[in-house]
């Protein structure tokens, strides 16, 4: 059993290796400041700042989660609470399978729909914004399912003695049952941000792509992920360490991610 | 199954003659890819044939096969009268300025391109077209359409001031076509076939040509280039079987696959 168990993690640190291995030779070329320094990414000029790229991922990403968040919770405070159980299980379905669409489909309709219907109103259309809404649909279900889960959890005595006290459906779902299932919903959500640092073809579709700090929802970005992609397969020498180096700086993100909320205050149920 | 296996034997012989079962190729990334692929198919047929193929550029291709380091170099471009070495080409690329179907400019000088992808020129009524801001597509960083785009008008890729950055050739021509402002470059290949589909493009003429695959494959069309495979003289042995094999009706299919132009 603890074999089994070893497997994925003897994975991970065998990836984080590999990255770091690729890695190592532009940090000590490039070094790491540079990779934060340089006066842009020309990789073909020998200028590699990485920043722009990170902002673009964190912006994207912090952006999808602000959208899917709120729409994610309803959904499972609805499906646990308000729905009719055979509408709830039909819905939980749909979610399911909304959750195991390939990426690329959701960046199709990305490229073809919301960035010209943006583009009417704000050009050129593929932007934070296009990315940031492909995400979120894209992260949706699984915020949506793994808060469900969390709801689904809570003691079924947590939920009658709160009625029993009197509290209406939705006090005992706002002041009990939430909080009660807070650790879930975080989990579920730090996992859709996890997807949401890796996710690639659908941003590399609808983002346009250009390497810059954002100054609005409307100006086209690029992601680390999405960096890693476009340019790898021309890469060579130094230009391909650095993107090796983005790689190594998304697993950091990921594992910072993680570790953040290890640390959240644990908070007893009921 | 037993005519195949008397190939085998044949084959086997017959390097066995004397004939090397190695072949190095050496150069440019924009070639390797189609290299490969012709390397793989010609792999099958001749078992026990090893063809190695290694990118670094074009110069290394050239220096490579001038050396002897490699049989066979690739070169993505014309050779120079100069340049000691024999050039055979296996296909053409070609590249072309797309705009949506609505745009009313019929064609562009090379200024205006430059001074639209420099950002010098912001709006289509600058240059003839309608009231709209004008959405520069460029390509990411190391993709071979960008070197001929920035090679034909000697721009580096730094100057470009782009709205959008793209990866592949259908991607361009999808993010023109959702976008009445946009201007782009994508392979020729893909962009005709796309147009004759009904795709919401239109491919615009550079220097008075007509942008076609035919107009690349005679040499006419500016925005080309031949992917060439070059050699020390005449080749001998497997190095001429192969190339012979490359220049061949039998590997069009893998370079239409990579939206190139085959020779014939």
């Amino acid at each position: 059993m603890l074999a089994l168990a070893a497997i994925p993690a003897l994975l991970v640190v065998v990836i984080i290796a590999f990255v770091a291995r690729a890695s190592a030779p532009a940090l000590a070329d490039i070094g790491l400041l540079r990779l934060f320094s340089d006066p842009g990414w020309h990789p073909t000029a020998d200028a590699f700042n990485l920043w722009p790229m990170l902002a673009g991922s964190l912006a994207v990403m912090a952006l999808a989660l602000a959208l899917a968040l709120p729409l994610g919770l309803g959904c499972a405070v609805c499906l646990r609470f308000f729905a009719p159980p055979p509408a709830s299980r039909t819905l939980r379905l749909l979610l399911a399978l909304a959750a195991g669409v390939p990426s690329v489909v959701y960046g199709l309709w990305g490229l073809s729909e919301l960035v010209p219907l943006i583009a009417r109103w704000r050009q050129p259309g593929a932007s934070l914004l296009a990315g940031a809404v492909v995400l979120a649909l894209m992260v949706l279900p699984t915020i949506a399912l793994t808060a469900e889960a969390a709801l689904a959890a809570v003691p079924a005595t947590v939920l009658r003695g709160a009625a029993a006290l009197g509290l209406s459906r939705w006090g005992t779902v706002v002041g009990v049952a939430l909080p009660a299932a807070r650790r879930g919903i975080m989990a579920g959500t730090v996992l859709a941000a996890a997807r949401a640092l890796g996710e690639t073809m659908g941003l590399l579709m609808v983002c346009g792509n250009v390497v810059q700090v954002p100054g609005s929802v409307f100006d086209p970005v690029r992601t680390l992920a999405a960096n890693i992609v476009l340019e790898m397969a021309y890469a060579t020498g130094a230009h391909r360490g650095a993107l090796a180096v983005s790689g190594l700086v998304l697993l950091a993100l990921v594992l910072a991610l993680l570790l953040l909320v290890e640390q959240a205050p644990r908070r007893a149920h009921g | 199954m037993i005519a195949r296996l008397l190939v085998a034997v044949l084959a086997v012989a017959a390097l066995g003659a004397g004939e090397s079962t190695r072949l190095t190729v050496t150069g440019s990334s924009t070639v390797a890819p189609l290299v490969t692929e012709i390397a793989k198919r010609f792999e099958a047929r001749h078992p026990g044939v090893r063809i190695d193929v290694q990118t670094g550029g074009s110069s290394r291709g050239l220096a490579d096969a001038e050396s002897g380091v490699a049989d066979i170099g690739m070169v993505s471009r014309a050779l120079k009268p100069d340049e000691p070495v024999l050039a055979h080409t296996i296909a053409r690329d070609g590249v072309c300025l797309i705009v949506h179907r609505s745009n009313p400019v019929v064609a562009l000088s090379d200024q205006q391109v430059v001074a639209i992808y420099t950002g010098q020129v912001a709006g289509w009524k600058e240059v003839g077209g309608p009231d709209l801001p004008i959405v520069v597509v460029n390509k990411a960083e190391g993709r071979s359409t960008l070197e001929v785009f920035c090679g034909h008008f000697k721009l580096k890729n730094a100057d470009i001031k782009a709205a959008v950055v793209i990866g592949d050739n259908e991607q361009g021509v999808k993010t023109v076509a959702g976008n009445p402002a946009a201007i782009g470059y994508v392979s020729i290949g893909t962009a005709e076939s796309d147009a004759a589909v009904g795709v919401a493009i239109r491919l615009l003429p550079m220097g008075g040509i007509a942008p076609s695959v035919g107009n690349v494959r005679s040499g006419t069309f500016p925005l080309s280039r031949p992917l060439n495979l070059v050699t020390k003289g005449v080749p001998t042995g497997l190095a001429a079987r192969f190339i012979a094999f490359a220049t061949s009706d039998e590997v069009f299919d893998l370079v239409r696959d990579l939206n190139l132009v085959p020779i014939r």
